[in-house]
């Protein structure tokens, strides 16, 4: 598999199906899990890393179960590759920054990733389009114990599954569902969400933004704690919290169709009429604008898009992105013209490119 | 689970992984909306570090007590408390073992649970008491090797093999 190739694909989770994929991108279940036999990544040098990193390998290359993945040698990618790995969700900025042996199994569809030397010896991640969370449990259990047929997890009968830090341990296990917000950050009602989420907690983060930032009004409603809940009680928690949140954004939605239509309508019209028309733009202004259209769409204010064409100009709009699509590498000024040629393509009025579908 | 930086209900929970330090903030409405304002500041940083700090020394500690804890080692990978207050990571599976009682309270802290009740291996918990000894005879063997005792480090380059032989049998 290259990356060129994953590059012009499409990873599944985008496809912009599944339950409540209006308002719900993404479901995501993460395990870290550690082999028994090994210190952890901090302590271990570069020779243990390869070694570790070289066992993994041989033993899921092995298992007839998990054929499908192909492993991709992180360390050896240069930076722009990383980058794309990254913005694609398949692997961490950890993973991406770090040294030493690493690695990175996927499978064709990008449901499944999981890493290897991260900050875990083992981090499993499946990703699902739209809300179904008991759907990326079932698949990820049964990826865990594939993996574990041929290692040895570092296992604590009274604290569960041991982890380098201590905020993982127990079940490893992060819950995390990527929700788009536009209509609860347009009527400022998105701070007294997070005030009602009281019971769990909510990680407010954007979808690539550094740090807290929530670009393009996606945020992430996931667990904290990994303790002393089983792994079913921690997904029911999430899918809680998600609900409500679903609920409170469609009231929003409500709202501006019924009380602010003409607002709403040009602030659509506005957004669409920018990202087709722009001349260069950043790639935060993209996806601000981006998230007005891909609510215009779900309320049926613009006729002639679709979820996964929205969705996907998310993905393919991002630095890496755009300079592997390009195959050349382009600075930021270079990008921002790039970005406004391919999004101008891409929205043509009356016909679709063929690429998006 | 409380506010860091006040007594009431933590309600945002932020992991920032900026720089070596792990911070583990679980802050209320308010202090979290000041938190997420001044992140840009680069004064922050140290502010924050306290916050990590008070969370991993319990403040009824004397500070002999903590010096005490601090120096402590882990028998198998060598790590530190103190490096481990410093990184947020520990170093080995065993530390979980070897800092158990210390461990407790930061556990209750972050997860407001001290044991585990979720999946277990599908082949059963098994003694993996041998497999943390490949990890200190490992170590001990680096160690040789870099102290050129080649004698010493091909012992015990013997006896990981038999280890892990052992370990294929069962």
């Amino acid at each position: 598999m290259s990356l060129n190739e994953i590059a012009n694909r499409c990873g599944e989770w985008l496809r912009g199906s599944g339950p409540e994929s209006d308002i719900v991108m993404s479901s995501r279940i993460r395990l870290a899990r550690n082999l028994a036999d090994y210190p952890f990544i901090r302590r271990c040098n570069d020779i243990d890393k390869a070694n570790l990193e070289s066992t993994v390998r041989e033993r899921i290359s092995g298992n007839e179960q998990l054929s499908d993945l192909s492993f991709i040698n992180v360390a050896e990618l240069d930076l722009l590759d990383r980058q794309l790995l990254v913005e694609r969700q398949l692997i961490s900025r950890e993973l991406a920054n770090s040294d030493g042996a690493r690695s990175v199994a996927i499978d064709p569809q990008e449901r499944l990733s999981l890493m290897v030397n991260e900050e875990d010896h083992l981090r499993i991640q499946v990703i699902k389009s739209g809300l179904d969370l008991d759907g990326a449990w079932q698949q990820i259990n049964q990826v865990d114990d594939e993996i574990e047929s041929g290692l040895t997890y570092a296992f604590h009968p009274k604290l569960g599954y041991l982890t380098a830090c201590p905020t993982n341990v127990g079940t490893g296990m992060r819950v995390s569902v990527l929700v788009h917000l536009p209509a609860l950050v347009i009527t400022k009602r998105i701070e007294r969400v997070f005030r009602s989420a009281q019971k769990i907690n909510l990680v407010v983060r954007g979808l690539y933004g550094e740090g807290t930032q929530a670009m393009g009004d996606f945020y992430q409603v996931s667990n904290q704690i990994t303790l002393g809940k089983s792994e079913t009680q921690l997904i029911e928690l999430v899918q809680e919290i998600t609900d409500i949140v679903i609920e409170y954004e469609r009231k929003a939605r409500d709202f501006l169709i019924n009380e602010k239509q003409n607002d709403l309508f040009d602030k659509v019209s506005r957004a669409y009429g920018l990202l087709q028309n722009a001349q260069q733009i950043s790639s935060e202004e993209t996806m601000h604008l981006l998230s007005r259209v891909r609510m215009g769409v779900n309320l049926g204010l613009i006729g002639n898009l679709e979820i996964p064409d929205i969705n996907q100009l998310f993905i393919r709009t991002q630095p890496a992105h755009l300079q592997k699509i390009h195959q050349t590498e382009l600075d930021t000024d270079q990008r921002n013209i790039e970005r406004a040629n391919y999004l101008h393509d891409q929205l043509k009025l009356d016909t679709q490119d063929p690429e998006m579908n | 689970m409380k506010c860091t930086k006040c007594s009431k209900q933590a309600i945002f929970h932020i992991t920032d992984l900026t720089g070596d330090e792990l911070l583990a903030l679980h802050l209320c409405h308010d202090c979290a909306k000041e938190y997420l304002h001044n992140e840009e500041g680069d004064d922050e940083s140290g502010q924050m570090s306290s916050v990590i700090s008070q969370q991993l020394s319990p403040l009824q500690q004397t500070t002999e007590e903590v010096r005490e804890l601090d120096a402590r080692e882990c028998p198998i990978c060598g790590i530190s408390y103190y490096e481990f207050r410093q990184g947020g990571r520990f170093g080995c599976p065993h530390d979980y073992v070897c800092f158990e009682q210390d461990l407790e309270q930061l556990l209750e802290n972050v997860h407001g649970a001290t044991v585990h009740v979720g999946k277990q291996p599908l082949r059963g918990v098994r003694d993996t008491e041998s497999q943390t000894e490949l990890i200190r005879l490992r170590r001990e063997m680096k160690e040789a090797i870099e102290n050129e005792d080649y004698e010493r480090a091909s012992s015990l380059r013997d006896k990981i093999r038999s280890v892990e032989t052992e370990g294929q049998k069962r």
